[in-house]
């Protein structure tokens, strides 16, 4: 049995909890640059605000609903889902962290009423922390993932199922009858895994409902369209084919990218900004112990201004495989000098950091003694691991390398958040004040 | 508002205790030092201060209306969301969208928040309001040097 906790309405759920002022408006938190909706209160999707709406097309409802756009404060929604995902991991004895809002609990051994132990948890999880959680209960991960779904259309829309499934749904325990309705009343394209083109196809060949799809046969699932949805078939009808993956792979690459806040067309800030990027890559490079062998930087201009456009992309070997930021730095500014135009207005770059290998499978090479690099043999990790620690504990960007530039300093390049609120459970000086 | 300001840099509240273990010994020579066998951890101020730390968040107080009760502006407290708010205790309730800070009384199944300062006046919900009470404040940070 899984269960699967999800966050309602997460990034706005967090802002609520310190500007209780909030609640009962319709709220959107704004992807970077405050660019479009990725979270919408109730009361937002209620205005039709689809997700990801682009701000300057429901900003109009600022003055004649009293819409509140707030910019993204992953500071503060980072903080808020540690607590909420380790209050999460007492439902049962594994946990896999989905993403930053959902996680999957394995509930092998836990005996007694699921369903009761569910909403103590979620009870707790809203008390101690202020985020309304739902919980789908199942005996696979794509069920638990449907349970969670139906859950919180329970909860959202009235009417839309049965009452007593909202905020927390053990599939498990419905009578097969009871089961076969609900899956009938659901449409297909709300199943974990089946993306909207694969549904419109299953949409053509008669499969709506989620019931449809259970009741399809896996080889047919497999040979029509892929093992992976051959998967999801068998999922459905209750064979586990996804494990919990609670201890997740290194990743294969590791990115860092942003918007700017402004257009930018001159070489320093644009290198400024992508050794910012490397170094950044390299901090969580390092945390999952791993070594980079060739790096990607680009550039793009913005699609949707007027004026020439241009996108630039260069992938840069490295010497030998590394976690030294200066190193990734290096490449990437080398990178940056050797695909660099002038005469464009840049909107986006980013640093990409490809063919990672495990630190402890190292490859020596044979030194022909090239006289402009540094000798092979000057290890840098202790200077390395001193500058995360330092980071961690005094705030990113204390220690960075030369070419970073300084923050706070003519930085052209750096975000627009101009409606982000403080980082309430961070930062000292921005705690909530309370009158007295 | 004019509150104390220890220090800008960010600092996660609880999520890394700040004390520092008792350094285990160290021996060069072959002489065990006598402090081996009593390595233990030095008191830790956050594992006193809060018990139950994802439901935990600092406040800054703004006003002298609990001054009587030593919570002056500018402190520090430090909320338990975990708590189960009952008469006496003092609280974080949200009145009109923003937080304040006052005891709460409850008698004879009504409630009302007590200001500690005779110059303000009790906060008694009127008939219609719901005053929710956010969380209980276990403990308030004075600095005495900035």
């Amino acid at each position: 049995m899984y269960a699967l906790v999800d966050g309602n309405n997460f990034y706005v759920s967090c802002e609520r909890v310190f500007r209780p002022s909030l609640n009962g408006r319709p709220v959107v938190v704004l992807s970077n640059n405050d660019g479009c909706a990725i979270s919408r209160s109730n009361e937002a999707k209620e205005l039709g605000i689809k997700m990801a709406a682009p701000w300057f097309k429901i900003r109009h409802l600022e003055e004649s609903a009293g819409l509140v756009g707030l910019s993204a404060n992953f500071v503060l929604y980072g903080d808020m889902s540690d607590r909420m995902m380790t209050l999460a991991a007492g439902l049962g004895p594994t946990q896999e962290i989905y993403s930053i809002d959902e996680s999957f609990i394995g509930l092998h051994g836990v005996r007694g009423d699921l369903v009761a132990r569910g909403r103590k948890v979620r009870e707790r999880i809203l008390q101690w922390t202020g985020i309304p959680t739902c919980i789908g209960m199942a005996p696979t991960k794509t069920l638990a993932k449907l349970a969670n779904h139906i859950a919180k259309t329970a909860e959202r829309k009235p009417g839309s199922y049965p009452r007593e499934l909202a905020q927390v749904f053990n599939l498990a325990a419905l009578p097969a009858q009871d089961l076969d309705d609900l899956l009938q009343a659901t449409d297909v394209g709300d199943v974990w895994g089946v993306g909207p083109r694969i549904s419109e196809q299953l949409r053509e060949g008669g499969i709506r409902t989620v019931l449809d799809l259970t009741r399809m046969d896996p080889a047919t699932a497999r040979r029509g369209w892929s093992v992976t949805l051959e998967k999801t078939v068998r999922e459905l009808q209750g064979q586990p084919c996804i494990d919990l993956d609670d201890a997740p792979g290194p990743k294969q690459q590791i990115a860092c990218t942003r918007s700017f806040g402004k257009p930018v067309h001159q070489l320093a800030p644009l290198i400024e900004a992508v050794s910012e990027f490397a170094a950044r890559a390299g901090e969580k490079l390092r945390k999952q112990n791993c070594l980079a062998t060739e790096l990607l930087v680009f550039m793009h201009t913005s699609p949707y201004r007027p004026g020439p456009q241009c996108s630039r992309s260069v992938v840069v070997p490295l010497r030998r495989p590394t976690d030294d930021t200066l190193a990734l730095a290096k490449a990437a500014t080398d990178g940056m000098r050797f695909m660099y135009v002038a005469g464009y207005q840049f909107i986006k770059a980013g640093v990409i950091l490809i063919d990672l290998q495990p630190a402890s499978v190292q490859q020596r090479e044979l030194d022909l003694g090239d006289p402009n690099e540094p000798p092979a043999t000057r290890d840098r990790s202790r200077l390395m691991a001193a500058m995360d620690l330092i980071n961690t504990r005094f705030g990113k960007g204390t220690v960075h390398s030369g070419g970073t530039g300084n923050p706070g300093t003519n930085r052209v390049w750096t975000m627009k958040q101009e409606r982000r609120t403080p980082a309430y459970t961070t930062c000292l000086a921005d705690v909530p004040v309370a009158r007295a | 508002m004019n509150s104390i300001c220890i220090s800008s840099a960010p600092q996660p509240l609880a999520a890394v205790p700040l004390v520092l273990p008792m350094p285990e010994a160290r021996v060069r020579a072959g002489f065990p030092s006598p402090a081996e066998d009593f390595a233990v951890n030095r008191l830790d101020l956050t594992e006193i201060l809060v018990p139950h730390p994802q439901a935990s968040f600092l406040i800054r107080v703004a006003g002298s209306s609990m001054r009587d009760m030593g919570i002056d502006d500018g402190d520090l407290l430090v909320v338990d969301r975990a708590l189960k708010a009952v008469h006496g205790h003092v609280v974080v309730a949200v009145v009109d969208g923003d937080f304040t800070v006052k005891q709460l009384h409850q008698r004879a199944g009504r409630m009302r928040l007590k200001a500690a300062n005779p110059t303000f006046p009790d906060i008694i919900p009127k008939d219609g309001q719901t005053i929710e009470i956010w969380g209980v404040v276990t403990s308030g940070i004075k600095r005495f040097v900035p």
